[in-house]
């Protein structure tokens, strides 16, 4: 069975089409691009899958489970965490509590445990902390787990969201243009943690990118949207060789 | 990780102790001066109205600073714990002889009473954003007040009654009025203590600071820095949104609680928006999210105008001048520079000692 189905999916925004007849289909431990011009309706895809906004038409199964019509924290409590591509993270919170916050439905105590510091308050915390380290070394950002998560560079911004998109153990993982505004050793250096995390994490990951080289790199399947259809699906070799695509993206 | 560790744990357990420092010698200090009989009348009459507007500020913080949500309403609370309160009290005067254990259950049901006017409130109002959220709460704040208002409660030998708009009841012989509608509540017996008061501030601190610190406290600050975020990585918003705001509401019913007993007579028009803002004044000026901040600013603020009465004719220009600097104060760059100063010089000192452990 397939990790994600997707399923002639469409949304209007009143009589603005903005996905229609959309399918896909990723294999479980699969690393797929979603690629297309600005405005393609990328986002407005991963909006969909995570529950953000209710698509007009299609469906949605992720291993088997229909996600249709489901609030976005249940989503994520289903398996699917995301990233985003104007970061999104909690200013105002240290670099560890951002990524404790995302162990929120990983390592849970009540209530009361949490107003009176009773019962299994410390040991849970304690654990917390670890499992939170753990995953900050994955991105190298230990060293500033103390740091308000506002006051990071913007490169350390976007794996600190990865970060905490994986403390929600998802078995999908969105990235939404997790190379934007990076410079070319910080996307080869990119490339590489996705890889990493998707084989240590054995999570599927599907991402939106508009960096071609970060693509062809990792990818192993494309699907290219246009105007909110799909052009175009296949391996990066062939999709960068079509003569649609090669037109969407750089004209006639 | 052991570095880091330490710092987090020195910065939180910093906080916490400068929290209950502040307040545990504060209260020593005063309670010697009162001993000393070096206080005056109307200082001490101030003690116990301090203490229900320390654990107001703390509890609004809690709305305002720690969800981020403005409520304008914070008063109503404060209201229903007051009234509520008092109607145990009252009730209770002949089956339970001890004061002070009249003075807790009624603060224990104005907080509970408190608590489900939160959920009633909260449950509509919270689907709002911003200025929307704010001005609802407004709105709320005064219809509890005017419910109040026209409330009337007696009580004879078959128990409590209750009407609304007017008086349908009558009481038998022996009978006593708690509430009267507008005339409000009078011949309240004076329970509320400064010690009872200093105890109730104790454990809101706790139990705010402790919330801060857990899982429950981190979901709500989650959902004030980024809600779609919150959202996808599967924290309820709307449920920790309704828990911030009904925690706020029941601290609130305790402040209102220990505030009442501590007047003979008192109205639902004491409750009103200028008390809602006066605390919201609290908040602000002691700053959005500081717990300490909120103590120090109900403290001075509601100290100042006593203080100032040996200057009386510009006692409100100077009231005013120095909400004012305190504001510019906490804004400034200068502020912002002492607190950088600080945290660097914790992280020094940690190197230098893990330097000298190795």
């Amino acid at each position: 069975m397939a990790m994600l189905e997707v399923t002639s999916l469409g949304i209007s925004f009143g009589g603005l089409r903005a996905v229609d007849e959309l399918s896909m289909k990723i294999e479980e431990g699969g690393l797929v691009g979603l690629i297309g011009p600005n405005g393609a309706g990328k986002t407005t895809v991963f909006n969909m899958l995570t529950g953000v906004y209710r698509p007009t038409d299609g469906g949605i199964r992720l291993d088997g489970q229909n996600l249709i019509g489901k609030k976005p924290h249940d989503i994520c409590k289903m398996g699917v965490a995301r990233t985003f591509q104007n970061i999104r993270l909690f200013a105002n919170l240290s670099v560890l509590d951002n990524v404790k916050t995302g162990l929120h439905n990983e390592i849970t105590y009540s209530l009361a445990e949490s107003l009176l510091h009773l019962g299994s308050y410390r040991k849970k915390e304690r654990a917390m902390d670890a499992r939170a380290m753990e995953l900050l070394g994955v991105f190298g950002l230990e060293g500033v787990a103390g740091y308000k998560a506002a006051n990071l560079p913007y490169g350390q911004q976007r794996k600190l969201e990865i970060a905490r998109a994986l403390a929600t153990d998802p078995k999908l993982l969105l990235l939404d243009e997790p190379a934007a505004g990076m410079n070319p050793n910080e996307t080869a250096e990119l490339m590489e943690t996705i890889e990493l995390v998707r084989k240590k994490f054995g999570v599927t990951v599907l991402l939106i990118e508009h960096d071609m080289k970060l693509v062809s790199g990792i990818c192993e399947y494309l699907y290219v949207l246009n105007f909110g259809r799909l052009l175009a699906e296949g391996t990066p070799g062939e999709v960068l060789s079509n003569p649609e695509v090669v037109t969407a993206y750089l004209g006639e | 990780m052991d570095k880091l560790k330490k710092y987090t744990a020195s910065t939180a357990g910093r906080d916490r102790l400068l929290s209950f420092g502040i307040v545990i010698i504060a209260y020593a200090v005063v309670q010697a001066m009162v001993l000393g009989d070096s206080l005056s009348s109307a200082m001490q009459g101030l003690l116990v109205p301090i203490c229900a507007y320390i654990i107001m500020a703390v509890s609004l913080n809690l709305t305002v600073g720690i969800l981020g949500e403005l409520s304008l309403g914070h008063a109503g609370f404060m209201s229903v714990g007051a009234f509520s309160g008092i109607v145990v009290t009252t009730s209770l005067a002949d089956t339970v002889p001890s004061g002070v254990v009249r003075l807790i259950l009624a603060i224990i049901v104005g907080a509970i009473c408190a608590a489900i006017a939160g959920v009633i409130v909260g449950v509509p109002v919270l689907r709002l954003k911003g200025d929307y959220l704010a001005i609802v709460t407004l709105a709320f704040g005064e219809i509890i007040k005017n419910i109040i208002n026209v409330l009337y409660v007696g009580k004879d030998a078959s128990g409590l009654h209750f009407s609304i708009l007017e008086q349908k009841f009558e009481l038998a012989e022996g009978g006593k009025m708690i509430i009267n509608g507008p005339m409000g509540v009078s011949g309240v017996q004076k329970l509320s203590t400064f010690t009872s008061g200093f105890v109730l501030i104790l454990i809101t601190l706790f139990i705010v600071l402790n919330l801060i610190n857990s899982r429950a406290g981190r979901a709500i600050m989650s959902v004030r820095d980024n809600k779609i975020a919150a959202d996808s990585i599967g924290i309820s918003t709307t449920h920790y949104k309704l828990m911030a705001f009904v925690i706020s509401a029941a601290f609130a019913g305790m402040a209102g609680a220990l505030y009442a007993m501590n007047y003979s007579t008192i109205t639902a028009a004491k409750f009103d928006f200028n008390t809602s803002i006066l605390i919201l004044v609290f908040v602000v000026l002691g700053g959005l999210g500081n717990v300490w901040g909120s103590i120090i600013a109900a403290t001075l603020l509601t100290l100042l105008p006593e203080l100032l009465r040996a200057v009386n004719s510009y006692r409100m220009l100077i009231y005013a001048i120095l909400l004012i600097a305190m504001m510019l104060f906490n804004n400034s760059p200068l502020k912002a520079r002492l607190l950088e100063k600080r945290g660097m010089k914790q992280m020094e000192k940690l190197e230098k000692s893990e330097k000298g452990g190795a």
